[in-house]
């Protein structure tokens, strides 16, 4: 079967390097399914798990303002932080999903709103990669 | 002369005092080498983001974004980088001598430029001087991550998107080895030297949705991880300064100690030669 070598990097130093079969993510204009020799791409993720697929399993990471380069043999995902579902902090986690989701129900101005929006985005797709 | 006891204690308080300095060397070095290692495992991020950036920028010509070019600058927005604490011999002052400099060489007045602060010594010296902080970070780890800095890049690359400030201006401590920084000045924003090192990949890339959007969201990554990769940088310097500062207020304490235990001695040989004398002379009376 063939594979494709993946590796995810972060600022704080990279988090994963392995072979896999196919990779599934969402990036911001959609679904994207990602197999070996794929024409060279470049797409920004959205904040979502991304799905990395070997012959019998498949590993998450929780992907946080990332975008993927393809090219036929490699794939490079940079984020700005990609976590693991055993190294996330479930009770973190939680306690962000609830104070995003006081803060949206308070409705403040509009900045606030936007980035309480993100991080009750963050911190679901954590929640979302964990199960 | 000091009496024998004076320089006792003298002795004693600098032998305390190297022990101090004698630790925080040795903490020094080991935070040094911990942030070497942080700054190195930054480095794959930094190159492939900049591989990236530099080939969308370079490739295509109609790709266009306000980050890439330059406007007239009316404001001007300083980020400088020192450290919480002192002890650490002119690492915060050199960089801060130098932003001086550049301020008092470029702008008549205040309403010209801003300062991005990141460490207190950087605060303090702004706040003192009464020049315009907008946005300050003191207390950051000595192992930053890269989310503890994430909101403050964010906001001051904002401040660049929103016409805020027309350019961003780095100072901070280049780390060349333990026993050499040297302070550094680089223009961040705007990013206009980006295409000329483009063709380093030779292979097309499909961009999904389009090139504009991809460096929409790119760009201002791109900015973030170049403001995260100089605290990296800093803090090993941090760290390499404050290793050297001690080391040699420990070799000084060393010599001092010598030179008091030389003067120690030779107060107390003075002391027993005089007694010696008084009773010789007591006996001499005597006779």
């Amino acid at each position: 079967m063939k594979t494709l070598t993946v590796s995810v990097v972060t600022p704080d130093g990279p988090v994963l390097e392995d072979q896999f079969s196919m990779i599934s993510c969402k990036a911001e204009s959609g679904e994207l399914g990602i197999l070996p020799n794929h024409i060279p791409l470049v797409a920004p993720l959205s904040i979502s798990a991304v799905r990395l697929k070997r012959e019998n399993d498949v590993e998450k990471l929780a992907i946080t303002g990332g975008f993927l380069e393809v090219r036929p043999d490699k794939v490079t995902i940079l984020a700005q932080s990609a976590e693991k579902p055993e190294d996330i902090d479930v009770q973190r986690a939680r306690e962000a999903k609830e104070r995003a989701e006081n803060r949206l129900q308070a409705k403040q101005d509009h900045i606030d709103f936007h980035r309480a929006e993100l991080a009750l985005k963050r911190a679901m797709n954590r929640l979302d990669v964990v199960q | 002369m000091a009496s024998l006891k004076e320089i006792e204690n003298r002795i004693n308080s600098t032998t305390n005092t190297k022990q101090i300095t004698k630790a925080m060397e040795l903490v020094s070095a080991s935070k040094m080498s911990k942030a070497e290692e942080n700054a190195r495992s930054f480095v794959p991020y930094s190159e492939k983001i900049k591989e990236v950036v530099s080939h969308i920028a370079g490739s295509s010509s109609d790709a266009e974004h306000p980050m890439l070019k330059k406007r007239d600058i009316k404001k001007t927005g300083y980020l400088v980088i020192t450290s919480d604490r002192g002890l650490a011999g002119a690492f915060n002052s050199n960089v801060l001598r130098s932003l001086n400099k550049t301020i008092e060489e470029n702008h008549s007045s205040t309403d010209e430029y801003t300062i991005i602060a990141i460490g207190r010594m950087g605060y303090d010296f702004c706040r003192k001087r009464g020049l315009p902080v907008t946005k300050s970070i003191i207390g950051l780890a000595d192992q930053p991550s890269f989310a503890d800095i994430k909101e403050l890049a964010n906001e001051t690359v904002q401040l660049y998107s929103d016409e805020e400030i027309d350019e961003l201006i780095l100072f901070y401590n280049h780390y060349v080895s333990a026993i050499s920084q040297q302070v550094t000045q680089s223009k961040l924003l705007p990013i206009d030297d980006i295409g000329e090192n483009a063709s380093t990949i030779d292979s097309q890339y499909e961009y999904e949705p389009n090139e504009e959007q991809i460096l929409e969201v790119l760009l201002p990554q791109y900015a973030e991880s170049l403001i995260y990769g100089a605290i990296l940088d800093s803090k090993a310097s941090e760290h390499a300064a404050r290793m050297t500062a001690m080391k040699s207020a420990t070799d000084n304490a060393d010599e001092l100690i010598d030179d008091l235990t030389l003067s120690f001695n030779r107060a107390r040989q003075a002391a027993i030669t005089q007694e010696i004398t008084e009773i010789i002379g007591g006996v001499a009376a005597l006779e």
